[in-house]
């Protein structure tokens, strides 16, 4: 008998909305989904309709007005600050636009920092941030600051710094945005594995259309409201081209603590 | 994290270093002025509880008569009494000033045993009428050796004094001030009677020695009693106090000097919060990651007070080192106004705290700013 898991990511009746100039401009409204363990799902929609703040929400970093959210069946709007900075720690992997690496620490720094935050022995530590920068294919590079990778090159030390914890949902804010088309395949190559092999379950940001076919669930946004939610299954996470030198049979777990 | 405040206090090297370079300068000033302070002060420290300087009442430039000595010396709980004038005399030219002090040397010397001379060079000191005993740096600071003659021109007491120099004294302690020079009251004297008969038999002041401290200030209203109402009425106090009396002539150039140090700290710290804050600025989309990943407001602010840190210490260190070949050319330009120059283990240890609390004050706002970003708000503005 197949066992049925429970959605990762439960939203109910959802509302977010900032103030400006005195006045309250809705972001989100009544927005309501869920999203399985293990799913890939892509956001899109022009700019402004909200997926940004939706993507907040689900990992943390932002707080509705109104509605429920509940990730893994922790209700985040009941969380204090800290408890959503050690829960954002532990379940949540984070890959920007702009890649967001502190251009004072070499690859291998930026990879370890979420890892500052746990119990971890060094030693330890250095194993899992070897591990992540292995998984990315960018081991000789790191002892190079953000400075000296290309756009792409920092990308995947963004991703390695994502996964290195081991988290449970992978949020990546237009991660492709910044690159060009053969760097995007390989950022999408690797976070198709991270869903396939891995697991993870990951939500895309994206206006890029060829980047948001990679998903297998897509969901569109307008002025705050949710229009469409597409599912095809047929359409799974694929790669792009075999990338060369990736491991043919990777690990069956992932690098975390 | 320390090496994230490491690597971001030096992410900006030409900024860092200007801001290195002021705090250097700042507790550089800082410690060189309380030294010019504690200069002025050396008297005082060096001061004994048991000495008693009188007076007269009117004012230092007047004198009180010779005949004051004995009365003095009767009255009881006294151990020793000497007297001394100022000379206020020139060497060769008049910027060669340095103190020179005609006393009764044999009573003079045994009042301040803080001078050491050794026996022989004594011996020959008192038995030479126009011998002159003169500090280890003021000898040193001239050429002199024993035997030489030196030729004073006086100011206070028209004339020229030639005397031979007989002894060297050291102090017993580096807070001694070793740039006076000592001759015999006596060989003024005699000038004085052929010169100028009305100032003969008058002495600047007595210097009392009491058996013990608590002794000061009965003995002092004893003797200022006793010439109460006379010609020469005198003021006696401790000579801790009449140092002292002598400095508040000065004390508002020592409060510009004080108010002085602290503004310069005002400034640096101006100056770091300033670096701080657009260090700080620039860097909110890097905290606002750091928040992203788990990191709290405390882990940011320890990354911003680690840097702010990290640049007042390195400032403090580098203006402590300087500290020494300043104190050092000030103590030998300015010798002759101020001969014990001592720069202690308290003023360094004053100009490395207000470094580091320099360091600490300049994080605070920095450190609140960073721990109030918003994340999604930071993070779109970076994007």
């Amino acid at each position: 008998m197949n066992e049925v898991k429970p959605p990762l990511v439960v939203i109910e009746h959802l509302y977010k909305s900032y103030r400006r100039g005195g006045q309250d401009l809705p972001v989100l409204e009544d927005i309501s989904l869920t999203i399985g363990d293990g799913e890939f799902l892509a956001l899109m929609g022009p700019s402004g309709s909200g997926k940004t703040t939706l993507l907040n929400l689900i990992a943390g970093l932002d707080r509705p007005n109104a509605g429920r959210l509940t990730v893994g069946g922790t209700d985040l709007t009941q969380l204090s600050e800290a408890q959503l900075a050690a829960w954002r720690a532990r379940h949540v992997g984070f890959i920007f636009q702009f890649y967001q690496l502190i251009p004072v620490l070499t690859a291998f720094e930026n990879v370890e920092l979420p890892l500052l935050l746990t119990p971890l022995s060094r030693r330890e530590r250095r194993e899992h941030v070897e591990l992540a920068l292995e998984l990315v294919g960018l081991s000789d590079r790191k002892a190079h600051y953000p400075g000296q990778l290309s756009g792409g090159q920092q990308q995947r030390v963004a991703i390695a710094r994502a996964l290195v914890t081991d988290p449970t949902l992978i949020s990546a804010d237009e991660p492709t945005g910044d690159l060009d088309r053969d760097s995007a395949n390989e950022i999408l190559d690797l976070m198709c594995r991270l869903n396939t092999d891995f697991g993870k379950t990951i939500i895309l940001v994206t206006h890029d259309p060829e980047a948001a076919s990679r998903a297998p669930r897509l969901i569109r946004l307008i002025k705050g409201q949710l229009i469409r939610d597409e599912r095809n299954d047929a359409r799974s996470c694929h790669l792009a081209a075999p990338e060369p030198g990736a491991p043919e049979n990777p690990p069956p777990a992932g690098p975390g603590p | 994290m320390f090496k994230l405040s490491w690597r971001n206090s030096l992410r900006h090297p030409l900024r860092s270093g200007l801001t290195i370079s002021g705090m250097a300068v700042a507790v550089l000033a800082f410690c060189l002025l309380r030294t010019v302070v504690a200069a002025w002060y050396a008297g005082v420290t060096t001061a004994s509880p048991v000495r008693l300087v009188v007076r007269n009442a009117v004012s230092l430039t007047f004198r009180l008569p010779m005949s004051y000595y004995a009365r003095i010396q009767a009255l009881p709980g006294i151990k020793r009494v000497t007297y001394g004038s100022w000379v206020g005399g020139t060497y060769i030219d008049e910027k060669n000033f340095f103190p020179q002090i005609a006393g009764h040397l044999p009573t003079y010397l045994a009042i301040y045993p803080e001078f050491v001379i050794a026996s022989d060079e004594m011996s020959a000191l008192l038995q030479d009428r126009r011998g002159c005993v003169a500090g280890r740096k003021l000898a040193e600071r001239y050429g002199w050796r024993l035997g030489d003659l030196i030729t004073i021109t006086g100011t206070a007491y028209p004339g020229r004094y030639e005397l031979v120099l007989r002894a060297i004294y050291r102090g017993d302690a580096p807070t001694v001030d070793e740039g006076r020079m000592y001759f015999h009251y006596d060989f003024l004297n005699e000038t004085i009677k052929k010169r100028m008969p009305d100032m003969a038999d008058m002495v600047g002041w007595f210097m009392v020695q009491v058996d013990s401290p608590e002794l000061v200030g009965p003995v002092s209203e004893q003797i200022d009693a006793m010439f109460a109402n006379s010609l020469a009425e005198t003021k006696t106090e401790s000579e801790a106090a009449f140092v002292l009396g002598m400095i508040s002539m000065t004390e508002a150039i020592i409060l510009a000097i004080r108010v002085v140090s602290w503004l310069v700290i005002g400034v640096i710290l101006m100056v770091l919060s300033n670096t701080m804050a657009m260090s700080a600025r620039e860097r909110l989309g890097e905290y606002a990651v750091l928040k992203t990943l788990g990191f709290r407001p405390r882990h940011l602010a320890g990354v911003i007070l680690g840097e702010s840190l990290l640049l007042a210490l390195m400032g403090g260190i580098l203006g402590l080192v300087l500290t020494f070949p300043a104190v050092y050319l000030f103590k030998t330009s300015l010798s002759q106004y101020f001969r014990v120059f001592p720069l202690t283990n308290l003023t360094l240890a004053l100009g490395m705290a207000t470094s580091l609390a320099v360091g600490v004050l300049a994080a605070l706002f920095p450190a609140w700013q960073a721990s109030r970003v918003g994340i999604a708000e930071a993070l779109r503005k970076v994007g």
